[in-house]
């Protein structure tokens, strides 16, 4: 039995396609499987491990280095506060503060009814415009803790329309239309010396010349 | 309250008079989409390119000097001649990974000018017979994702990209790849194991930079997304127009993020070796001055890993090799300022917290190391700091870059403790870039230290004398 859906199932193998070797679609494999549902599942794992050639174990391993990827369930909306130097400056961790008071939960947490994570959070590269963060990894930038509240109140009612939920990352997607590729081929396959490289032999000659 | 008169479709890009190498769309709106690189002689460098050798190509990218603009500052030219002649496949792997605190311009670059990237991509691989190029783009960052994902998907239509570029032999596909968020990830060997579908931990070296052995085994060219930003224009404009920016040893521009206490911080794209650090936080043009004019007390000059510069380097210009000889680095150009009210402890807990937080764990003296520099920093702002924990941090610094420290070029100026270039006993540099913000700060601030260590020190005794007998508890 699948994991993935049928588009998604289609879309994993569209993406091991574009990589010489297919355990490099690893990663990318996690990030479409929290997309599906939120967080990575046990069942995700075997199934990636299945369309990687690799183990459930690997794919763990590689997984659980990377903090975006989440092995149990989170909040739909993930506020990501950054305290980062930049950040801290100009009022991040009183934001952090803030949002821990106005959720009632602490940073790591989630609140009772699912709805949100908070994280604290490194740099996320918009350090002039700080304090920041991220919901569900969209910017919000200078943020005030009345902005903040604001914010939260949309989300809960759901005028935040703008940010999907979580585990969605970029909407547009890559696609090589068929034909179009020049080829992707494990290594071994691709030892050749590039065609355009006669090129310079031409030169070399006819500097000889 | 900060003034925030940036592109409003870029927030953060401040649109100065300066020279525009990388940054020249950014004032349009519609910037990321194909119509409008095409207006803007857009693919041009490419054209150019085929028309000459690839030799011709890496001769001419290695004669304007294209200094990396990931960290280290390496000539791009000089590292694409290091790669074994006929060890086939070669791969390209673009560093879009950027998480250094305080840096944000490759973001910028990606999201505002993706047609660039993929351009100074093409020519890359046309120089130096690459056979696949990986674009690899920080997790966190969906709007780069995005836009770089919609141009691919155009150039690619438009046979920029893939099988049979513009009507030649040239053929190479480019993959767009997501990271997960991992700052060491983009440590180029560590990168190389990411996209190897593996934790990101980054490989010895050397013998095997990635250049000799780098992705699946093969040679791998690793560049910074501003360092292939530059390529397209270069192409266009020639290695001397290219020179006749900036300073001999550092020609061209830079992007670099002024951000903390100015009055207008912001992204600038500036000439490299002519704008002092003055003129960049006092200039008009620039950030305009420390908010409610209060007293610089110190700034980073190149990332969280830089050791600090204090108001006697003002200045000195944004150059990497004047940088370099006052004992610290331009990095990735992230510029974070911090005026008279801060407190320099903190400051230095929060930089390192960051290091603790994002050592991969491989090395004992980092893993170990970040994290007792950490619980001693926290336990000095706690009050519960010992009159040894300034050694203490001293001494653990040391194990993670060992001293003597290089002397910068005036003790008095209080960076004679710094180590730059930083010796290392691990095999990244993230260990030692711990180390800068606890001796910047312990060297010129150490009555800081001292003012809040109240705890003292006691010669641990043992709690009950040694018997055969088992103690009774209770």
């Amino acid at each position: 039995m699948s994991y993935f859906t049928a588009d998604n199932l289609e879309m994993a193998h569209e993406i091991i396609s574009r990589y010489p070797r297919k355990k490099s679609a690893l990663i990318p494999l996690l990030h479409l499987a929290q997309e599906q549902e939120g967080w990575v599942t046990d069942d995700a794992m075997r199934q990636i491990a299945e369309l990687t050639d690799t183990t459930p174990a690997e794919v763990k391993g590689t997984g659980s280095f990377y903090e975006m990827f989440k092995f149990h369930p989170v909040g739909t909306y993930m506020i990501n506060v950054c305290t980062n130097l930049a950040c801290q400056l100009l009022g991040g961790e009183e934001l952090l503060a803030h949002a821990e008071e106005a959720l009632g939960i602490k940073a790591g947490g989630t609140t009772a009814d699912g709805m949100f994570t908070i994280e604290d959070v490194e740099c996320i590269a918009a350090c002039t415009e700080a304090p920041c963060l991220q919901v569900n990894y969209r910017y919000k930038l200078r943020l005030t803790t009345d902005d903040l509240d604001q914010l939260i109140d949309d989300i809960r009612n759901g005028r935040a329309t703008d940010i999907p939920e979580h585990g969605t990352l970029g909407l547009v997607r890559q696609h090589i239309p068929a034909g179009a590729g020049a080829g992707i081929v494990a290594p071994e396959q691709a030892t050749e010396r590039p065609v355009w490289l006669a090129r310079n032999d031409a030169a070399a000659e006819g500097g000889e010349a | 309250m900060p003034t925030q008169d940036y592109v409003p479709h870029a927030p953060g890009y401040v649109d100065n008079d300066g020279p525009k190498i990388v940054t020249s769309r950014f004032v349009h709106e519609d910037s990321h989409t194909l119509e409008r690189y095409e207006a803007t002689n857009g693919y041009e460098g490419l054209r150019r390119a085929l028309d000459r050798t690839p030799a011709d190509v890496h001769e001419e990218v290695r004669d304007a000097v294209v200094l990396g603009r990931g960290g280290a500052g390496f000539p791009a030219g000089v590292k694409w001649g290091f790669m074994p002649p006929g060890k086939f496949p070669y791969y390209l792997v673009v560093n879009g990974d950027e998480s250094e605190p305080g840096t944000y311009k490759d973001r910028l670059l990606m999201e505002r000018d993706p047609h660039q990237l993929i351009e100074g991509c093409l020519i890359t691989c046309y120089a130096l017979g690459l056979s696949q190029c990986f674009l690899y783009v920080r997790g966190e960052m969906p709007a780069a994702q995005e836009n770089l994902a919609q141009a691919l998907n155009e150039a690619y239509a438009k046979g920029y990209v893939g099988k049979n570029i513009m009507g030649t032999e040239f053929s190479v596909d480019i993959t767009l790849t997501w990271g997960a968020g991992a700052y060491i990830v983009g440590e180029e060997t560590a990168l190389i194991e990411s996209l190897e579908g593996n934790r990101g931990m980054p490989r010895l070296k050397p013998p095997f930079f990635p250049a000799a052995i780098g992705l699946y085994g093969q040679p791998t060219i690793v560049n910074n997304v501003e360092t292939l930003s530059n390529l397209p224009w270069l192409l266009v404009n020639g290695s001397e127009q290219y020179k006749a920016f900036g300073s001999e040893a550092s020609p061209g521009s830079r992007m670099v993020a002024v951000s903390g206490h100015v009055n207008r911080p912001g992204v600038y794209e500036i000439e490299q070796g002519v704008t002092t650090f003055r003129d960049l936080f006092y200039g008009d043009n620039f950030c305009r001055g420390i908010r409610n004019d209060n007293e610089l007390k110190m700034f980073v000059p190149g990332g969280g890993s830089a050791p600090w510069f204090f108001p006697e380097q003002l200045d000195l210009p944004l150059e990497g090799r004047t940088v370099g000889a006052e004992g610290s680095m331009l990095g990735s150009g992230a510029i974070m300022v911090m005026d008279e009210t801060t407190d320099a402890v903190k400051a230095a807990l929060r930089l390192v917290r960051f290091y603790a937080r994002e050592s991969c764990g491989k090395c004992t003296p980092c893993r170990e190391g970040t994290t007792w520099e950490e619980r001693i920093l926290q336990r000095i702002l706690d009050g519960e700091g010992r009159p040894s924990d300034i050694d203490k941090l001293l001494d653990i610094a040391d194990n993670i870059s060992p001293g003597p420290y290089p002397v910068a070029a005036d003790p008095s100026q209080g960076l004679d403790a710094v180590p730059f270039p930083p010796k290392q006993t691990t095999i990244c540099p993230l260990g030692p870039s711990s180390v800068a913000p606890i001796t910047s700060t312990i060297r010129r601030f150490r009555h800081e230290y001292e003012a809040k260590i109240t705890k003292r020190d006691s010669i641990p005794v043992m709690a009950a004398p040694m018997s055969s007998d088992p103690v009774e508890v209770g």
